[in-house]
C-alpha cells in the first residue's frame, strides 16, 4: 500500500523527469521512490507526525520553507520534505540546502542530490528558486541542530542568506515551526572533535550514546506566507529586521503549539 | 566568409569543416595531422601552427574569422611540449589575428576547467573563474590557455573574440575524453559517488561553433546542450559495466588492467560534478541542440557497442590463427 501511494505521488509531482527518470538537476525518481517509501513508514508509523497548514505550501512555483531546527540530526528536514510530499496536493518536491560536509561524503552526497538537496550555496538556491521549486532552508545551520535537549524549544540566531535570496527572487517565505526532534534526539552533549576526524561538525551523544530517533510523536506546523518587498542589497539593519520578524513568527508557532498541548488542548 | 580552422582534423573540428563549407564559408584549415580524404573545397595544410608557414596562411589567405581548436587535451601527452603548443601556440594565434586583421576568433576551450569540488554550485556560470589548478595541475595550460584568449577581449577590443567552453562530447567517432573513458567493456567508478556528466552529441557543438562563427557572439560562453545524467546512468545505458571501486584502490589500479590512464586529479572528475549553464551561449547565438541525452548515448552506443569479454576476444583470436575449431 505505502509503495503504490508513493508511486501514485511521484507519478503527480511536477518535475520535469527524462525518459531516464532523470531531472535536469539529477533528481532521480528512482532514488525518490526508495526514499520516500522509508520516510513514509517514519512519518506515518514511527514518528506519527502531525502536520498542520500544509496548504500554506504552494501547489506550484518558487517558495521558500524556512523553520527552526531540531534534533541532533537531520530528522526534521527528512519529516518536511516527507510532508509536502505525502500531505501536499499536488505533492511536492521540497529541495533542503544542505550543509557543506554532505557534498564532500561518499554514498551521502549521492543520495542527498538524487532527492534534490544541493549544498547549501546561493548559487544553487537563486537557480532552485528561479526554476520555481520548493526550497527548504534552516536558517539556523549546523549551530540549530547542536542545541541540546533543554534548549530544544529555543532558537539560536538566524543567517541573513536566505532573506537576501527571498527579496531578489521575490519568494514567499512559508515560516514552519517543528517540535519534538529534541525529544526524538535527546542530545546531552556534541563530539566537535569527533565530528572534525570524520569530516562532519560535530557527533551529537545522547543518553544512550547514539544518535538514533526515538518514536517520539513529531508535528510540524506551517504558517500563512510571508512576502517581503526588496531587491536583497538592503541595508544589513534592514535584512535582519525582516530576519527577527520571520523568527519571531516561527516562535511564535512553537510557543503557541507548546501552549495548546500544555493546556491538554488537541487541535488538528 | 574566409575561415581559418586550426587543428582541423579532430573529430569535432573536422565537422565543424564540412559544417562551415556547407554554408559556402571559404575553409582553410593547419594541423600537424594529414586530412587526406577531406572534402573538395576545404584546404587543408600540414604545419605546425608555431612556424612560418603558419603565419603565410595568415598573411597570404587573409582569413575573417579564426577557429582555434589546436589544442591538445589528452593527457597522455605531457611536459614542456604540451605547454609550448597550448599555450605558445594559443598566443600565436592571437598575435597573427591582430597582425593579419582577423575580425574574429572562436577559442574552444572546455568546460572542466571549472573545476570539481564538493563545495561548487551544481551550475556553473561564465562569471566564475577557471579554478581547476588547485586540485587538477594537469590542466594547467589548457586553464592558461583559455584566460590568455579571454584576456584577448580587452587587449584587442578591434577583433571580436568568442571564447567557448563547451562540454564533453559523445558520438559516433568516440573520440574525446568521455568517449575515451567509456570505451572500454568496464568503466571505473569511484565507489560512493555517481556526478553528473553533461555532454553533447558532436553534431550539435559543431553546429554550436559555426553558430559562433556566423554570429560572431563577443564574450566567454559556456557551451552545452541536452541535461545532464549520472556518470552510472550513461555507463547502464551505453552497455558497459560500472566498477566502483575506493578510491584508494582505484588511484593504484587506474592505468592497469584495462583500465584507462588518468592523472590523480581527473579521480575528482569521478567524484564531484561539473554542470555548466549555457542559457548565455543559447540566447546570443541563437543555438539549439539537436540530439537530445538519450539520442547522443544511444549514437555512441551504435558506433562503439561494448567489445566482447576477454575470453572471447582470446577465442576469437586462437580461431583466427587456426589453433582452435569452433
Amino acid at each position: 500500500m505505502r509503495r503504490q501511494e508513493v508511486e501514485e505521488r511521484l507519478g503527480r509531482l511536477e518535475l520535469p523527469f527524462n525518459a531516464y527518470g532523470v531531472d535536469p538537476y539529477g533528481v532521480s525518481r528512482w532514488h525518490l521512490g526508495v526514499v520516500f517509501e522509508v520516510q513514509a513508514f517514519f512519518y506515518r508509523n514511527y514518528f506519527r507526525v502531525k502536520c498542520q497548514g500544509i496548504e500554506h505550501v504552494p501547489a506550484r512555483g518558487r517558495a521558500m520553507l524556512v523553520g527552526n531546527h531540531s534534533g541532533g540530526v537531520a530528522v526534521d528536514g527528512a519529516m518536511v520534505v516527507a510532508s509536502c510530499f505525502l500531505e501536499a496536493n499536488p505533492p511536492r518536491l521540497a529541495q533542503a540546502m544542505a550543509e557543506k560536509f554532505i557534498g564532500a561524503m561518499p554514498l551521502a552526497s549521492v543520495w542527498a542530490s538524487r532527492c534534490g538537496h544541493f549544498t547549501g550555496l546561493p548559487e544553487n538556491a537563486q537557480r532552485l528558486l528561479e526554476d520555481e521549486r520548493l526550497l527548504l532552508v534552516f536558517p539556523e545551520g549546523a549551530r540549530g541542530t547542536a542545541k541540546l535537549y533543554p534548549q530544544r524549544y529555543d532558537l539560536v540566531d538566524f543567517g541573513t542568506g536566505f532573506m537576501r535570496l527571498a527579496l531578489k527572487t521575490r519568494t514567499p517565505i512559508i515560516p514552519f515551526g517543528f517540535l519534538g526532534g529534541g525529544s526524538a534526539i535527546p542530545t546531552v552533549a556534541n563530539l566537535y572533535g569527533l565530528g572534525r576526524a570524520l569530516g562532519m561538525p560535530y557527533v551529537p551523544v545522547t543518553p544512550y550514546l547514539l544518535p538514533l530517533p526515538l518514536p517520539v510523536p513529531l508535528e510540524i506546523h506551517y504558517g500563512e506566507p510571508l512576502v517581503f518587498e526588496g531587491t536583497g542589497n538592503e541595508e544589513d539593519s534592514v535584512i535582519q529586521g525582516y530576519v527577527e520578524q520571520v523568527k519571531a513568527r516561527i516562535a511564535d508557532i512553537i510557543e503557541r503549539r507548546r501552549h495548546e498541548r500544555w493546556q491538554g488542548e488537541v487541535k488538528p | 566568409m574566409r575561415v581559418l580552422i586550426l587543428g582541423i582534423t579532430g573529430a569535432v573540428a573536422r565537422r565543424v569543416a564540412m559544417g562551415l563549407h556547407a554554408r559556402k564559408h571559404t575553409v582553410v584549415g593547419i594541423d600537424t595531422r594529414p586530412w587526406p580524404d577531406a572534402p573538395k573545397g576545404i584546404e587543408v595544410h600540414v604545419e605546425d601552427l608555431r612556424k612560418r608557414a603558419a603565419e603565410d596562411l595568415f598573411r597570404t589567405r587573409r582569413p575573417e574569422a579564426v577557429v582555434h581548436m589546436a589544442t591538445v587535451t589528452s593527457l597522455r601527452v605531457q611536459g614542456e611540449e604540451r605547454h609550448r603548443i597550448n599555450l605558445g601556440g594559443t598566443r600565436v594565434v592571437f598575435e597573427h589575428c591582430q597582425a593579419y586583421g582577423v575580425k574574429h576568433a572562436v577559442f574552444v576551450g572546455r568546460h572542466t576547467f571549472y573545476g570539481a569540488a564538493p563545495d561548487s554550485a551544481l551550475y556553473h556560470t561564465e562569471d566564475e573563474p577557471p579554478k581547476e589548478l588547485a586540485s587538477f595541475p594537469e590542466l594547467a595550460d589548457l586553464v592558461a590557455a583559455d584566460l590568455y584568449a579571454s584576456t584577448a577581449l580587452w587587449r584587442t577590443p578591434q577583433l571580436a573574440t568568442s571564447v567557448l567552453r563547451v562540454c564533453y562530447t559523445l558520438g559516433p567517432s568516440a573520440q574525446g575524453t568521455l568517449a575515451t573513458f567509456l570505451r572500454g567493456r568496464r568503466v571505473p567508478l569511484v565507489a560512493g559517488y555517481d556526478p553528473l556528466f553533461q555532454f553533447m552529441h558532436e553534431d550539435d557543438v559543431a553546429a554550436a561553433i559555426v553558430r559562433a562563427v556566423e554570429k560572431r557572439p563577443r564574450g566567454i560562453f559556456n557551451v552545452a546542450g541536452p541535461q545532464p545524467l549520472p556518470l552510472s546512468v550513461i555507463v547502464h545505458q551505453a552497455q558497459r559495466i560500472g566498477v566502483p571501486l575506493p578510491l584508494a584502490v582505484l588511484r593504484q589500479l587506474i592505468g592497469r588492467f584495462g583500465l584507462p590512464r588518468l592523472p590523480p586529479g581527473a579521480l575528482n572528475h569521478l567524484k564531484y560534478p561539473i554542470v555548466v549553464d549555457a542559457r548565455s551561449f543559447h540566447t546570443t547565438a541563437d543555438f539549439q541542440h539537436q540530439y537530445d541525452e538519450i539520442q547522443t548515448v544511444q549514437s555512441f552506443l551504435a558506433a562503439n557497442p561494448p567489445p566482447p569479454p576477454r575470453r572471447e576476444q582470446v577465442r576469437q583470436r586462437l580461431e583466427t590463427l587456426g589453433v582452435i575449431k569452433r
